[in-house]
């Protein structure tokens, strides 16, 4: 498997390192003349001084047999482009880009870019994990099925205590997959009653995530 | 009709000054407020400090009812991803970008931006000039 990876920064430089070490064939761009020099002391002849988004370039290192192309600078808009430029004019089947402003992933997925990694929003997802008050956590977001698990914390004045789950009105395309309740494992059934306290595993359509979470803590105030 | 124009530089503080002159409502961006000074005194459209490339910013300069979209900053790939947020997520009827690197306009041409490479056009124009002595015909 060739990796091309573009953007030579603390990221790209460490990402590099790990697929070398993997035992990937990679290729590192940078543009900076500076870091090209840090980053050809560590990695030798691998390493290629240009522009990523140009077409010579992305030739010179070998785009038309790479089977991934990885932008991982620190310009979103060079990122995009990087990635399309390979994918139209090399045929790269799969492109990943790193996106700083979290508001562009879903522009970029739009584009055609296959894979979008946000550090903003990995962080965001692991103080969510790890910050056990907040009712209503995503656990998981699989983007081409448009599906999430989110766990849910049933709170003492939640609307949905004391009722068994059949008589919930919950919304459609979502389902309680699995209740955490002092520390033993439930799988639900329609007849299951909810207590205060339970943590509901929930698989739901990322669209229906605001009305459920509304069924389960209530109006937001 | 309402025209948004990102980059204030020569060319995007000319075309806002001539088309607010012919009554469109013009909305410039640039991130620098000093590209401003290019435009004429009394300039009477909206002036917008940010990057063209924040959909945020994109909407204070009214791209959602903007009937024409233009980008024209000095970065190629800053430009095509403004383009991009235009015609992909606005939907504007009529989207025009500046890419200055010949390969990645044709690319984007053929992904149905309209797009205008002068480094492509001069370099045509001077090559008809000295093989056929065809006149340059630029004013100004």
């Amino acid at each position: 498997m060739y990796v091309i990876v573009v953007g030579g920064g603390k990221v790209g430089y460490y990402l590099t390192k790990t697929l070398v070490n993997e035992g990937y064939e990679v290729f590192l761009i940078e543009k900076n003349p500076a870091k090209v020099h840090v980053c050809r002391e560590r990695f030798g002849a691998i390493v290629m001084q240009g522009d990523g988004a140009e077409v010579a370039t992305l030739a010179a290192a070998g785009a038309g047999r790479a089977d991934v192309v990885i932008a991982v600078t620190g310009d979103d808009e060079d990122n995009l482009v990087i990635c399309q430029m390979a994918r139209e004019r090399f045929g790269v089947r799969r492109t990943i880009a790193r996106v700083n402003n979290p508001k562009n992933e879903e522009l970029f997925r739009k584009l055609g870019i296959d894979v979008t990694v946000s550090h903003t929003n990995v962080i965001l997802s692991i103080i969510e994990q790890q910050i056990p008050e907040r009712p209503f956590v995503h656990l998981l977001a699989l983007r081409h099925a448009d599906l999430a698990i989110v766990e849910a914390k049933v709170a003492p004045d939640s609307p949905v205590i004391d009722q068994p789950i059949w008589q919930l009105q919950l919304p459609p395309e979502v389902i309680i997959t699995a209740i955490l309740r002092r520390g033993e494992l439930i799988i639900p059934t329609g007849q299951t009653v909810i207590e205060p306290g339970d943590e509901l595993i929930i698989v739901t359509k990322q669209r229906r995530e605001a009305e459920l979470r509304e069924l389960i803590t209530g109006p937001a105030l | 009709m309402r025209i948004v124009i990102v980059g204030c530089g020569r060319v995007g503080s000319r075309v806002a000054a001539e088309l607010a002159s012919e009554g469109h409502q013009v909305s410039v961006v640039d991130q620098r407020q000093e590209a401003f000074r290019r435009l004429p005194e009394r300039f009477p459209g909206q002036l917008v400090l940010g990057t063209g490339i924040d959909e945020d910013v994109l909407r204070s300069a009214g791209i959602e009812s903007a009937d024409v979209f233009i980008a024209v900053t000095e970065d190629d790939n800053t430009n095509i991803m403004a383009a991009q947020i235009a015609q992909v997520i606005y939907r504007v009827p009529k989207v025009i970008l500046r890419i200055y690197d010949p390969e990645r306009a044709e690319v984007y041409r053929r992904l149905g931006l309209t797009v205008i490479c002068p480094t492509r056009t001069v370099a045509d124009l001077i090559g008809e000039h000295v093989r056929e002595g065809r006149p340059l015909g630029v004013s100004g």
